[in-house]
């Protein structure tokens, strides 16, 4: 089993110990120990939510700074279609991919051409796959992961076709060493990307055994940096787009769906809603559609935490911009090269939540919640640092947590010892 | 120490927006119990629709689910209308849920099927005008 990756990280001295993240956090990883908070890696799925919600912004993404432009001889900009809907009044990709190359990247190659390319592949194996029905998209890492560790029946249903900023370095990096001659380590595939969960799936890719991707840059780190750069370009733009409609929708929820070109799917965005459909999916609920798109984030990719714009807002731009592109604006020449963005690796289910080794010790343990549960006060007001009492007695029965981390315990626990010693000292007298 | 565990449910006749819950509770516990998948699959689905058709039919009732090493037992009980013709009942797409409820997109007539193709045993107990008790094991291999 591949270690447990995450990009999500702490900043103590910001951390004032509250218990806003605890709360928010989907899959229950976070608590706070000794007045800081602690997340548990194995439960972390990247989703961002903790980011968002950290009033003291003490959750940090990680993710690589500008200066590693500089760490290679040529490099590549791999621009996600979100980073699109960021600006006001866009209304040429190519003005953003001219201040990119301003920026000193080499070359640019667009998540978004390959995300067409990805689009083609799905849509005949979806028509190939009925007995998959729905199948479920790929291209949110956190879906993925969320899927791995909680939704075991559902891993089969998956789309199993690597994201399109994977296939992306791929046709990048063979461009740039066709066009260059240098070797592959002197390149840099280097990705701009909206959220902290593609920093994970570069260190530790799911379906794929290793990721192109050498460097992930956030957009927000990007931005400022471009909007000078956009202005002179404005009159000086090279022809470097190869997107269409298809591509640049890709970067809202929804957009991945439309471009299998069919009525019959779902899309579901923001983690708690993404939960929800899965769980009824679990259930046999809603076997009658062909393709389920999941978005980690609200309003799909640009709602990512790396971005900067409004999602809703930035959702418009998108559509400003693909009004008069054509459908597709990349297209697979011939399908030499397309079984390669099938999956590689096994993706298998990681029980990590699971409570006993063997199904005697898991009744044992389960038991054991169950009891403590009922002696605790029901209030899940977080004060013990796990966010509801039920996680606080499984935490106990995992052996990382006492019964009088429980306030209430503590304290009946304290008048306990003072009416005995209060006993004490009267049979004294 | 026992090796058994019990979870008792009563399930509310008078909210069809909470119709669902015991089992998805069963479901997250089976999972982290470490329940194989296709096993925590089968009794979610069986018991969904059993807690379902309670809400639908009976007003509500109280469901046990006993989980064993070897098995997970649910036993379901209701003092509903009961079923006149079980065999009726079993046929695949027999239903007589009302109107209303269908518009919700329940009332196929899966129900009783389902909950027999995703158990090892089935045994339903009816008498009109008293009351129903369906008795479901799924066997965990």
């Amino acid at each position: 089993m591949r270690e447990f990756v995450n990009s999500v990280h702490l900043n103590k001295d910001l951390c004032k110990g509250c218990i806003n993240c605890i709360k928010r956090c989907p899959t229950q990883a976070i608590r706070v120990r000794k007045g800081k908070a602690v997340i548990t890696k194995e439960f972390c799925i990247d989703c961002g939510e903790c980011i968002r919600i950290c009033p003291h912004h003490a959750k940090e993404a990680i993710y690589d700074s500008l200066d590693v432009l500089k760490e290679f001889d040529y490099t590549v900009a791999l621009p996600a279609p979100s980073l699109y809907g960021q600006f006001n009044n866009l209304d040429d990709v190519d003005i953003v991919l001219s201040a990119l190359k301003r920026m000193g990247f080499d070359d640019v190659y667009e998540v978004g051409a390959a995300a067409e390319l990805v689009s083609e592949i799905a849509r005949a194996y979806v028509s190939e796959h009925k007995d998959k029905w729905p199948i479920i998209s790929t291209a949110c890492p956190t879906v993925v992961r969320l899927i791995q560790i909680r939704f075991p029946n559902l891993i089969d249903h998956l789309l199993p076709l690597m994201p399109p900023v994977e296939l992306g370095a791929k046709i990048a990096c063979s461009i740039a060493m066709e066009k260059t001659g240098l070797p592959r380590e002197k390149i840099g595939i280097i990705f701009i990307s909206p959220c902290p969960a593609k920093v994970t799936a570069v260190k530790s890719p799911i379906g794929i055994n290793r990721s192109e991707v050498d460097k992930v840059i956030a957009i927000k780190e990007i931005y400022p940096v471009l909007l000078p750069l956009m202005k002179e370009s404005i009159h000086n733009t090279e022809e470097l787009s190869r997107i269409g409609r298809i591509g640049i929708g890709w970067g809202g929820s929804g957009g991945e769906a439309s471009g299998l070109l069919t009525d019959n799917y779902l899309a579901a965005d923001g983690i708690e809603n993404v939960i929800r459909v899965l769980d009824d999916l679990e259930d046999d609920k809603l076997d009658q559609l062909e393709f389920i798109e999941l978005n980690a984030c609200s309003g799909g990719c640009v709602g990512g935490v790396l971005t900067v714009e409004n999602p809703y807002v930035a959702k418009v731009k998108l559509k400003r911009l693909r009004k008069y592109l054509p459908v597709a604006g990349t297209h697979w020449d011939d399908n030499k090269d397309s079984q390669n963005i099938y999956w590689n690796d096994e993706v298998a289910y990681k029980p990590v939540f699971k409570i006993g080794n063997n199904m005697r010790e898991s009744i044992t343990k389960m038991s054991r919640v169950e009891e403590l549960c009922e002696i605790f006060p029901g209030l899940d007001c977080g004060s013990c640092g796990a966010p509801t009492c039920e996680a606080l007695a499984e935490d106990i029965v995992r052996g990382v947590a006492k019964e009088q981390d429980c306030v209430y315990r503590l304290r009946d626990y304290i008048h306990k010892i003072s009416d005995e010693l209060l006993r004490l000292d009267m049979k004294d007298e | 120490m026992s090796d058994t565990i019990t979870m008792s449910y009563v399930v509310p006749g008078n909210d069809f927006t909470r119709a669902g819950e015991a089992s998805s509770n069963i479901k997250s516990m089976l999972k982290k119990m470490g329940v194989k998948p296709e096993i925590v699959r089968k009794v979610a689905i069986a018991m969904y629709e059993g807690e379902i058709n309670m809400v639908i039919h009976a007003s509500g009732g109280t469901i046990d689910v006993i989980i064993s090493p070897e098995e997970v037992l649910m036993i379901l009980e209701d003092h509903g209308p009961g079923i006149e013709d079980i065999n009726l009942a079993m046929k695949a797409g027999y239903s007589t849920a009302p109107d209303e409820i269908r518009s919700l997109g329940f009332g196929a007539g899966m129900g009783l099927p389902n909950m027999k193709k995703y158990t090892d045993e089935l045994k339903i107990e009816s008498k009109v005008g008293v009351g129903t008790k369906v008795t479901m094991k799924v066997k965990m291999s």
